[in-house]
């Protein structure tokens, strides 16, 4: 090759040259379709946040759902009594550090506390040998819908029409008349009313998993944590009060840690392991695991769930998810989020910055 | 096996190894942020100890180049053609070394476990901070880009030294004969 020999122009050249250009364009092209650039109808992890941003409001800095909240902080005590359907070294017995966050659903960090029946509650078991369990639990008892493409069609029907500032009814309406999966949740949240505490609510994970075994045996479950002490009824809060879910979560505090007790309820045959909207029958064998045990509280703005990605994917060993679409879409989209607010957090160009005062 | 016009065969072998791998994760990555199905489970799964793989891989490449000599460009090529042939390789093995260290220094910054198999993590090599965060997690897709260009003016440049020039070159990789 030092000394190339000179040789004839190949023949075909523009052939050749065609060619090449063809392996080219599709590479480029199989690449562009794999990622979603000629299939602008595909439903993406962005397109769920920005109908999810859509509907709660531009709030630089804040997830995109679950928007308003607080941390907390204890630890899990595991009971020892799931260990035979755990390998998770979790269950085993001891105590496993959490960090927390109570939380409402919707977008907006400003809502009133009165403006949704739902509170939610995510968790962040950090496990000694570096594992980590992320939950994020609601309290209710299902799903609306079954499947990312009707959450998002749910969102999208359910946000505010640019022209009124208000959800159009007719829309939400259309959505619900050609979902019959929803009827339980709206049959659930005709009655439910918006909770005047935290620490009295049942949070459940609804999207089940499974449990796998020291023996590699799999177990469907869904959770559950169940406060320990009963709801106290001293009244819900004043009217005109829209923040009483913090002051309260302190003033329980203040009278000593809260604990929830981590139920875990084993499905039996044929109860539906990959769809939310379908509740188990209450009479399922359920597990004690142990008890989550929150000693403390910090505003979300600076406490230590503020940069957690409450991922329902992210598990230990002996943990693992079901076939529920819903998972993975959550595991999804959360992650535009976080890089959203993570990136508005960090000043990265382009990104609109936080408030810092108000959060 | 020992003419001075082909790469050394260990060099040919992982050079093909991971032309499979490197466009196998480009395409993996692309698929898995732009899908909320089961895939974007499993292709996740697969991102990060394949890019582990490709990261072991790329440093044994790079002392082995570094400890053997290439051969030589066609005397005939353009000089910019050479400059780029040059910069594109270097490009290759920078991006090769860097997108593994940026995705699991971007999982650190996140505070996410570095779970390569279940109930097996790599420890953090990066504090936890989310603007550090997002600034390697951009860095990751802008760098992918850049990567998968890369790819395709190597692959074309190689297929036109093959093709076009037929100068040898295409064939010091492939270690077939250019007569």
């Amino acid at each position: 090759m030092q000394e190339p020999k000179k040789r004839p122009p190949p023949a075909n050249l523009a052939g050749r040259w065609a060619l090449i250009g063809l392996v080219v364009v599709v590479v480029a092209g199989a690449f562009a379709y794999v990622g979603g650039w000629l299939t602008p109808a595909r439903l993406t992890p962005k397109r769920i946040i920005n109908a999810l941003q859509a509907s709660g409001g531009d709030h630089p800095g804040f997830r995109r759902n679950h928007a308003k909240g607080i941390c907390v902080g204890g630890y899990f005590e595991a009971s020892g009594a799931l260990a035979k359907y755990s390998s998770s070294p979790l269950f085993a017995g001891g105590r496993t550090p959490v960090v927390g966050r109570l939380a409402l659903p919707g977008g907006n960090p400003y809502a009133a506390d009165s403006s949704v029946p739902i509170r939610s509650f995510a968790l962040r078991f950090d496990l000694a040998d570096g594992e980590q369990w992320r939950t994020g639990m609601n309290a209710m008892p299902v799903f609306p819908v079954s499947t990312p493409q009707a959450f998002y069609d749910l969102t999208v029907a359910t946000s505010p029409d640019p022209a009124t500032g208000k959800p159009n009814p007719d829309k939400a309406k259309a959505f619900f008349m050609s979902h019959p999966e929803t009827g339980p949740f709206l049959g659930w949240i005709k009655t439910a009313k918006p909770a005047p505490s935290y620490v009295d609510e049942t949070y459940q994970s609804i999207n089940a998993f499974y449990l796998r075994d020291a023996s590699g045996q799999r177990h469907a479950v869904r959770w559950k944590v169940v406060p320990e002490t009963p709801a106290t009824g001293d009244g819900g809060p004043a009217a005109s009060d829209t923040d009483y879910l913090d002051a309260d979560l302190t003033r329980r505090l203040a009278q000593g840690p809260v604990r929830w007790h981590l139920q875990m309820i084993l499905a039996a045959p044929g109860d539906p392991v990959d769809d939310a909207t379908k509740a188990w029958p209450d009479d399922r064998q359920t597990i004690d695991a142990g008890v989550v045990v929150i000693d403390s509280t910090q505003p979300q703005a600076n406490g230590p769930c503020r940069d957690v990605n409450y991922d329902p994917t992210i598990l230990p060993r002996g943990i693992e998810i079901s076939g529920d679409p819903i998972i993975v879409a959550r595991s999804a989209a959360y992650a535009v989020s976080y890089l959203r607010r993570t990136g508005e957090e960090g000043h990265l160009p382009g990104t609109a910055h936080p408030k810092e005062d108000q959060r | 096996m020992s003419r001075v016009d082909t790469f050394h065969p260990f060099a040919r072998a992982l050079h093909w190894l991971m032309s499979i791998l490197i466009l196998t994760m480009l395409f993996v990555g692309a698929g898995m942020v732009t899908s909320v199905e089961a895939k974007h489970e499993w292709l996740l799964s697969i991102h990060r100890p394949l890019g582990i793989t490709i990261f072991i891989l790329a440093l044994i490449r790079l002392g082995f180049r570094l400890t053997h000599k290439a051969p030589p460009l066609p005397a005939d090529m353009p000089e910019w053609q050479r400059l780029a042939a040059h910069g594109s390789h270097w490009m290759l093995y920078g991006l090769m070394i860097a997108m593994p260290l940026i995705g699991w220094g971007m999982l650190s910054a996140g505070n996410f476990p570095v779970t390569l198999w279940s109930g097996f993590q790599l420890p953090p090599i990066l504090p936890a901070g989310p603007a550090l965060y997002a600034w390697l997690r951009e860095a990751h897709r802008y760098l992918a880009w850049l990567f998968f260009l890369t790819f395709l003016a190597h692959m074309g440049a190689a297929l036109m030294h093959g093709l076009i020039r037929r100068d040898g070159v295409l064939e010091s990789m492939t270690g077939g004969s250019n007569d």
